[in-house]
């Protein structure tokens, strides 16, 4: 009965909260107050007209520790929607990364051509460096950025995961309606 | 996971916009704290808040209660709200006022309380600068508070009193803050009464699942070996829950146990009540617990004063659990059965299904059953030889158990070891009499909370049950209680000792009793005096009663030294790390009791 023979998994889970201030060191807050992992989270408002953000969080844990995330996380006020998209079904994951690499002669092209197998996008470049776009699930960019490295010097930004779950299901529909009219941006979320 | 949401129809939202009044924003505050129904505010003033004092002194409807610390206003808040099944609410100033409110905001969250606390803030464009008597109050309070607002816009300020009182009471009680900028206050503010309004990313829900709830009662009816253990959430849920959980114990003829925080939803004197369980449960309580088939836990969370070892926990039961907070359930132990929902209605629920189906208990199981509880609490685990001499400290909470049989009596304490005596030699016939910090485990709770209870029950006898250490961190509500008159007694269980602390010196750490000693006493029989209180002290066991008497005809507040015999430990003790069927139930047990290395690192 006890939490600490149960395997450890890791999850994806979507959160839908309102865009106020103090949201996401609300959620934060809970994981670092708790002791929850956080692999990744990532944020940005998805519905400007409702003031809704979207949170995706990476997190790993037995399953009795998964499941008071999720209730913990839905029972935050400002929380409108939790979603756990790994127990929920098939998904897609993504994230995006800048790596920035310097390099000359042979390496150079070399990452150049690997980047190429990669589908990275060289976004910037300067006689010994290129900036690279990269996206894909964390296992790519892992790798991308683990060959980049024996490369060269290598600097790295990356987003962390956003997810969405397969299929024709929308789990949490925008509610805004297509008209409505956009207001001016009011400042960041937090 | 969906979030839960209500099964009752939403509220029309048909209130046609009626034109809002314009006033200033302290105006505001007022004017929702009136249409909420505050009839009292537990507050201390301050530059940050001035306005809304200003508007205070312009009325009547609402009262203020003039605290001497703000930690006393949210303890005082608690008591009130505690005893009376509504909302608390709290006026304190910005800086200083906001930090020293922390510790009684986060016994309220522990204990799930509805409290309001409205706090004064610098004005919006100094936010950030350092500014004087500024702090991060809803940085500080938002792990310690159930929700907090920082009001910047006036144009929200009235959806956020009213969406307070709504977060507060809603679901599983707590506390929450509304961080009042000072130009807020002034601007003008349009005023609509959105009292029923909920924000729509939270409906608790109330109802429990219906499949759910036939496998429990199933699940209840053929147990050869049931228990009921009850929790706060029986108290939160109202005295419907208590009413409620009565009924379904005597149906099914079952035993009931109950936690610290339960205490009085259901009868103490009565048969079918084992006492408490937990660390300083009774024997029964807890053997039941630990032997138990069928556990019905409501509105309890398996705290660990509850659970002891999570290891050798009722390890061949099947658990159903109901609570209002689903991360409440399986969080420290796995259940069988999780029911979401509010205790009141999922016990009428139950009842239902119960009726429906004609469920009978197995009664020769049942008389087995009996049979055996009966032979633990044949231990008597509680019995103490009473002194002639000496008075022993459970004789005194007995004695005064005893004299105030049948009055209008409310119950608050301390911490330490007078507080799990109060649980064992109290008993409690009906919910919100009795008023502790148990989550939390606040020294200076009792006082400041008695006062409270005492806001809202003039004419009730309201006794805190205290530790000579634990009144001495909120005694300067003395003054208080004599400005407003309330005739609070402070029965001080004196044992010259941190009591708790030096019980677990003496059990785990050789009896080195390292900084535990209250040394250096103010003379309580003077210091009652010095407050305009009137003063008494006992220190024979025959001048108890006397004492007692005196007090309770006292109409003013009192101050009861009772001079205990000093070396007494609180039993019986699950030690920590050990498990429900390991209870040391007497001294002598204690000395064979080692606590495990394991144990040492625990609380
Ligand atoms: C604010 C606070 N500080 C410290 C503690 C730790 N503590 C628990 S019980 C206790 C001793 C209480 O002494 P007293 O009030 O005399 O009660 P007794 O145990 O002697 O009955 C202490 C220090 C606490 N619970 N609360
Ligand atoms: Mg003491």
């Amino acid at each position: 009965m006890t939490t600490t023979d149960q395997p450890i998994a890791r999850h994806t889970i979507a959160v839908l909260v309102a865009n106020e201030p103090g949201v996401l060191a609300r959620v934060i807050g809970l994981f670092s107050g708790r002791g929850y992992n956080i692999e990744s989270l990532t944020v940005s408002e998805v519905d400007e007209v409702n003031a809704r953000s979207r949170i995706t969080i990476v997190t790993s844990g037995t399953p009795m520790v998964i499941e008071q995330i999720k209730a913990q996380l839905a029972r935050l006020v400002p929380v409108y929607d939790v979603h756990d998209l790994t127990m929920e079904g098939p998904h897609v994951g993504r994230e995006m990364a800048l790596v920035k690499i310097r390099n000359t002669g042979d390496k150079r092209i070399e990452s150049l051509r690997i980047a190429d197998t990669f589908r990275a996008r060289a976004i910037d470049s300067t006689l010994e460096s290129f900036v690279f776009e990269l996206t894909g699930d964390t296992g790519k960019i892992d790798a991308f950025i683990d060959l980049m490295v024996s490369l060269g010097e290598v600097e790295v930004s990356r987003t962390g995961v956003v997810a969405i779950a397969r299929g024709e299901h929308v789990h949490m529909p925008l509610v805004r309606k297509a008209k409505a009219k956009r207001r001016a941006k009011k400042g960041a979320d937090e | 996971m969906a979030k839960p949401r209500t099964t009752s129809p939403r509220t029309p939202s048909s209130t046609k916009a009626a034109k809002p009044e314009i006033m200033s924003g302290a105006a505001v505050i007022l004017r929702a704290l009136k249409d909420q129904g505050v009839e009292v505010v537990f507050g201390y003033p301050g530059g940050a808040v001035l306005p809304i004092y200003d508007e205070i002194f312009k009325q009547n409807a609402i009262r203020h209660i003039l605290v001497r610390h703000e930690q006393a206003a949210v303890h005082a808040a608690e008591g009130y709200a505690r005893s009376t099944g509504k909302v608390g609410c709290v006026l304190v100033t910005s800086g200083p006022g906001a930090t020293n409110a922390v510790t009684g905001l986060t016994d309220a969250l522990m204990d799930s309380i509805p409290i309001v606390c409205l706090t004064g803030q610098v004005a919006t464009h100094l936010i950030g600068n350092d500014a004087f008597q500024e702090a991060d109050t809803t940085g500080i309070t938002r792990p310690c508070t159930k929700h907090n607002y920082l009001v910047k816009d006036p144009e929200k300020l009235a959806e956020v009193m009213h969406e307070a009182f709504y977060v507060a009471r809603s679901g599983r009680p707590g506390p929450v803050v509304i961080d009042l900028p000072k130009d807020i206050q002034f601007a003008d503010c349009p005023y609509t009464n959105a009292k029923d309004k909920e924000p729509k990313s939270y409906r608790p829900q109330v109802a429990g699942d219906d499949s759910a709830i036939e496998k429990a009662v199933e699940l209840i009816a053929k147990a050869k070996r049931p228990i009921f253990y009850g929790g706060g959430g029986l108290i939160n849920a109202g005295p419907k829950a208590s009413k409620l959980f009565g009924e379904f114990v005597r149906k099914t003829g079952y035993p009931a146990t109950l936690t610290l925080m339960g205490l009085g939803a259901y009868p103490a004197s009565d048969r079918q009540f084992l006492g408490m369980l937990g660390m300083h449960g009774t024997y029964e309580a807890n053997l039941a617990m630990h032997d138990c088939d069928v556990m019905v836990c409501i509105g309890a969370r398996f705290d660990d004063r509850v659970t002891g070892a999570l290891s050798g926990f009722s390890p061949n039961s099947k658990k159903i659990h109901v609570d209002i907070d689903p991360s409440s359930i399986n969080k420290n132990v796995a259940v069988d059965v999780p029911i979401v929902g509010d205790a009141a209605t999922v016990l009428e629920q139950m009842l239902a299904v119960w009726k429906a189906k004609s469920y009978k208990p197995d009664e020769k199981a049942l008389a087995a059953w009996w049979r055996q509880i009966d032979g633990w609490r044949s231990r008597k685990c509680l019995a103490f030889t009473p002194s002639v001499k000496e008075i022993k400290p459970q004789q005194a909470i007995q004695r005064l158990f005893e004299k105030t049989r049948g009055m209008d009596c409310y119950i608050t304490t301390e911490v330490g070891q007078h507080q799990m005596w109060a649980a064992q030699y109290f008993g409690f016939d009906e919910p919100n009499r009795w008023m502790t910090s148990g989550g939390l485990g606040t020294m200076g709770y009792g006082f400041p909370s008695a006062m409270g209870v005492q806001i809202a029950h003039p004419d009730a006898l309201v006794i805190d049950i205290s530790g000579e250490a634990s009144f001495l961190m909120n005694m300067q509500e003395m003054s208080t209680m004599r400005q407003y008159g309330l005739p609070v007694k402070a029965f001080i269980i004196n044992n010259q000792w941190m009591g708790m602390v030096r019980q677990w010196q003496e059990l785990i750490h050789g009896k080195r009793y390292s900084e535990s000693y209250s040394e250096a006493l103010p003379d309580f029989v003077k210091l009652a005096e010095a407050f305009g209180g009137v003063g008494l002290r006992a220190t024979r066991a025959d001048e108890l009663d006397d004492l007692i008497d005196e007090m309770i005809a006292t109409p003013h507040p009192v101050l009861a030294d009772i001079c205990v015999t000093k070396e007494e430990n609180c039993f019986p003790m699950i030690p920590s790390g050990r498990a429900h069927n390991e209870m040391i139930l007497s001294p002598s047990d204690q000395e064979q009791q080692t606590v495990t290395d394991k144990g040492m690192a625990l609380v």
